[in-house]
């Protein structure tokens, strides 16, 4: 068992999610246990390879016994465990907390989200552990299309939105296709590995200027980087509210864990201005993102081009490639994914009542404390206020723009923090407001009859166990991720570089 | 002399432990109180129990983690922390004696979020107070602006909520630039510990760059030390419950703004670099602007809380004022003056929340005969009042006294001139409500009508305590402490 370790992350959920459908012929009840064990399983063995890969370094697994560069590799390094234990832990929350809304749709629709989903995953973490350029695309398109059926599961306004995701998410995936494809006729190799070796003494060669560009360009669009991001405030917006859950915290961070394993190490096009324009394109999705943020009433769609923004500070720290940088954004890929994960659950919650989607609407305070704290929890990570999980990632970027004599990217980074001050404020004033469902206006200048304290419980329209459990675990590891990052920093140091 | 002790850690615990215990005993007021009451004084005596050492050159360091690579979380009790986290505890436990009897007599909302969000508050206050370098400050720096939120927006009124966001507009921008000023610290100086004298002396930048960093950091304390024109939401918080008003926006909060105007000149730049930069010039110019404006805008109020609050505004700026002017003299009286405006400015804002609960008056023009109504309250208000004003022998004298003694060493004419008519202007502004309190009205005598004990005691507690610190300025070791700030900061007298 011990020597398949690499591989289990991506066979588990896979089992899992064939699984759901022949459970669910004996018992309608049976799917949800399964996915959330299904995901539990694969994070507990993406959490083992994170552990073996910390104290004996870098693991690699040849699939089916052939040897590497002919068969396929995956590979566990620190990068890759890390990103893996991410995806798969968050979206065992959201599966988890999926729960109670799963049970309200029609007879066999709950057995489709969960086989799905579980496929999605099963694509997302087969894109973060292969070694090999191909199999990336292949699992890519496995979690895409998983992930268009699940948008468009939605029905009504999510189908033109799951069209338009599936329009662009194809552009993306061919551009990133077809780069490998150059690389290919390049060095005659797919193997990421080999291809590193192979590939340095070619930057000259046209093929790789074409390979480079069309592998970023289509694994930006992957990762909604601004200003390739315009599938994505649609689809989030219109999923179904545990879908979002499951696919905004997770989606774009598979992607953009791709195209930083591509470029840092695999391609390293030093000679190639790609590094720069990445570093000012998410200068410019941190403050673009943040912005549009700011103007919209539907929650939703508020954390949709949240997303876009705090996609921009991932992509800031990939271009930056200092050491700090690099570990800032990678903390950012588990940081954005925990809190993105709270705040989108915390909506649907909200929706479990029949509240929201608009901002003013949530009324998280009301009857539901535990979704309201863990929300605030969440923004406050997001804006960066320590000891959060955000804060740190911010730090780091922080301190690889000064290190690197950017002052503009690092006014830009504070300047991002303000904007989600200003847009995660309204969900955050809500909570405080001990939810009227209204906000405020002159005319209510007499206090209103709020409780603050928790616990004045057994309001009809309390958070679900399972929902409030999934906000705890996450606003608990955000948390941790902050006061523990020295921990994480330590783990990554073999691919930062950062001591 | 660094010695490893976890006294300065375990100063934390009682506020810390104090957060889930008030909450737990949401449903039995008299138990969640006793928390407050117990981590509060807890607080205090181990705050003091670090101040022997202290006082005797030692410095105490408790240093369990590492907050990033090369920034390890550490805390160190060094003069002027001690200094702070001591006024601060201090006057915690009788803010939470007050508060006790200012909750019950108004029958307050949500007083387990208000207990629990000043414990919060004030285990951020010795937290920052003690850090031991820039980023940990950083850390109970914002900590304190998210957990005075909830208390700003107490009363959840729209005009609170509107307060809510200007107080969280302001404090969290000045974090940002604060946070900007920090990484780029680090990226100059290499490390982030505060070493009296400075860490940026060595830094290889251009003077450019330092002003820039200055200026950012200047916008991070300016904010919470409600330095003109970055006050403004100083007095719109005001809308806040008198006890908060009188502890964190007379004493922790902003005094966190001051504290970090020292920790910059003392301990990051360095009195020495801020000369040459020319820097220090700038800040008393900061200063003396705002100890004016302050004061002047002071006299324009009707609202008994705002006029104190610019009042506030005012007097803060002689602490910068002091730091700025580089004479030894002037920084101990402007160290010195942390503790004497905390406690006569506590009194003032005590008194006039006493007004609120015995007689649901805000106004100064509605004051007219109050000292015969409530002649202890108002006796306290007064004394304390000209003493704030620096007439000896009151414990702002002490203060004022050195500041104006190092203006003129450092032959700084105009911050002489500057102490001068502020003080005039503290007496116009406070004067009137006395006379009006005492001498106004005339009409119908009305029974004495004190507020309850424990809204009163501790008022004349704070009130006993300035005229002490006046009459004997060694009390309670913080001359010597503020002593040993100086000596820390400028080398031995």
């Amino acid at each position: 068992m011990g020597a398949h370790l690499p591989i289990l992350p991506v066979v588990l959920p896979l089992v899992g999610a064939m699984l759901v459908p022949i459970v669910t012929l004996a018992s309608r009840r049976a799917a949800w246990p399964l996915a959330v064990g299904a995901g539990l399983l694969a994070t507990v063995a993406a959490g083992a390879g994170l552990v073996s890969v910390a104290l004996h370094g870098t693991t690699r697994y040849a699939v089916g016994g052939w040897p590497p560069p002919w068969g396929i590799e995956v590979v566990l390094d620190p990068l890759s465990a890390f990103v893996a234990v991410t995806v798969a832990g968050v979206s065992t929350v959201g599966l988890l907390a999926a729960g109670p809304a799963a049970e309200r749709l029609p007879r066999h629709a709950p057995a489709a989200f969960y086989a799905l989903a579980l496929i999605g995953l099963t694509g997302f973490l087969g894109m973060v552990v292969s070694g090999d350029l191909f199999n990336v695309f292949v699992f890519l398109e496995i979690a895409s299309i998983s992930s268009y059926a699940l948008v468009a599961s939605g029905g009504g306004p999510a189908l033109p939105a799951a069209f338009r995701y599936l329009v662009l998410g194809t552009v993306g995936a061919s551009f990133y296709l077809l780069g490998v494809g150059f690389l290919y006729a390049l060095t005659g190799t797919l193997n990421m590995a080999d291809l590193a070796t192979r590939v340095a003494g070619q930057h000259a060669s046209p093929l790789f200027v074409g390979g480079v560009a069309f592998v970023t360009v289509g694994l930006a669009i992957k990762m909604g980087l601004f200003p390739l991001h315009g599938w994505l405030p649609d689809a989030y917006t219109h999923a179904p509210a545990p879908v979002a859950v499951l696919l905004a915290p997770v989606g774009t961070k598979a992607a953009a864990y791709a195209l930083a394993r591509t470029l840092l190490y695999v391609l390293r096009p030093s000679d190639l201005p790609v590094a720069t324009i990445l570093a000012w394109t998410g200068a410019a999705a941190i403050l673009v993102g943040g912005v549009l943020a700011l103007r919209q009433t539907d929650a939703r769609r508020l954390l949709a081009y949240s997303s876009v923004s705090q996609m921009g500070y991932i992509a800031l720290g990939f271009g930056l490639a200092t050491p700090a940088g690099l570990a800032g954004a990678y903390l950012h890929i588990l940081n954005h994914a925990l809190m993105k994960a709270a705040l989108f659950l915390s909506v649907g919650a909200a929706a479990l009542q029949g509240r929201g989607p608009a901002v003013h609407a949530l009324g998280l305070g009301r009857g539901m404390p535990v979704a309201a704290a863990c929300a605030v929890v969440a923004g406050l990570s997001m804006v960066g206020v320590p000891p959060f999980g955000g804060f740190f990632s911010k730090w780091y970027l922080l301190e690889g723009t000064v290190g690197a004599g950017e002052p503009v990217l690092a006014g830009v980074i504070l300047a991002g923090s303000l904007l989600a001050l200003g847009y995660m404020y309204r969900f955050t004033e809500e909570v405080w407001l001990g939810g009227s469902g209204a906000s405020p206006t002159p005319a209510e200048d007499a206090p209103k009859g709020g409780h603050a304290a928790p616990g004045a419980g057994g309001t009809p329209g309390a958070t679900p166990s399972a929902v409030a459990i999934g906000l705890v675990i996450l606003a608990a590891v955000t948390l941790a991720a902050g006061l523990g990052n020295v921990a994480l920093v330590g783990v990554l140091a073999p691919v930062t570089g950062l001591r | 002399m660094d010695l490893p002790s976890p006294l300065p850690g375990l100063a934390l615990a009682p506020a810390a432990l104090a957060l889930p215990l008030i909450v737990l005993s949401r449903r039995r007021p008299a138990v969640r109180e006793t928390w407050s009451v117990l981590a509060s004084v807890l607080q205090t005596a181990l705050v003091l129990a670090m101040l022997p050492a202290v006082r005797d050159g030692a410095r105490l360091v408790w240093a369990p983690a590492s907050l990033a690579p090369g920034v390890p979380l550490a805390l160190r009790a060094d003069a002027l922390g001690v200094f702070f986290a001591t006024v601060a505890s201090a006057l915690w436990v009788l803010t939470t004696i007050y508060s006790i009897g200012y909750t019950r007599a108004l029958d307050e909302r949500a007083q387990t979020r208000y207990f629990g969000a000043f414990a919060l508050c004030l285990f951020s206050t010795v937290g920052l107070a003690l850090a031991e370098n820039l980023l940990t400050f950083f850390l109970f720096y914002e900590l304190l602006t998210v957990a005075t939120y909830p208390l700003v927006i107490h009363k959840q009124t729209h005009a609170a909520v509107l307060a809510g966001r200007l107080y969280l507009a302001y404090t969290l921008t000045g974090g940002a630039a604060l946070l900007g000023a920090v990484a780029w610290t680090y990226a100059l100086a290499g490390r982030l510990d505060f070493a009296p004298g400075g860490i940026l002396g060595g830094a290889a930048a251009p003077p450019a760059a330092l002003w820039a960093l200055f200026v950012l950091f200047a916008l991070g304390f300016g904010v919470k030390a409600a330095v003109v024109p970055l006050h403004t939401w100083l007095p719109v918080a005001m809308i806040a419950p008198t006890p908060v008003s009188a502890l964190l926006h007379a004493v922790a909060v902003v005094k966190a703004g001051v504290f970090g105007f020292l920790r910059l000149v003392g301990f990051v730049f360095g009195p020495g670099l801020l000369d040459d930069l020319g820097a220090a010039t700038a800040l008393a110019a900061l200063g003396g602007a705002t100890i004016l404006l302050g004061s002047l805008a002071a006299l324009a109020q009707d609202d008994l809380k705002r006029l104190l609050a610019f009042s506030t505004v005012s007097q803060l700026s002689y602490i910068l004022l002091g730091a700025a002017l580089g004479t030894p003299e002037a920084f101990t009286g402007g160290v010195l003056h942390m503790a004497t405006h905390a406690v006569l400015k506590i009194t003032l804002f005590f008194c006039a929340g006493a007004i609120y609960v015995t007689a649901h008056l805000e106004r100064v023009s509605q004051l007219d005969g109050i000292g015969r109504r409530m002649p202890l309250t108002m006796a306290a208000f007064a004394v304390a009042a000209f003493m704030l004003a620096g007439l000896p022998p009151g414990a702002a004298f002490v203060s004022k006294w050195r500041l104006l003694v190092g203006a003129a060493e450092a032959g700084a004419w105009i911050a002489v001139g500057v102490f001068l008519v502020s003080t005039l202007l503290n007496v116009a502004y406070f004067a009137p409500i006395v006379l009006r309190a005492f001498a106004g009205g005339g009409g119908p005598r009305v029974a004495m009508a004190e507020a309850r004990p424990a809204v009163l005691v501790p008022l004349l507690i704070t009130a006993a305590a300035g005229v002490v610190l006046g009459l004997q300025p060694e009390a309670g070791h913080l001359l010597g402490l503020a002593r040993a700030v100086t000596a820390d900061v400028m080398g031995a007298p």
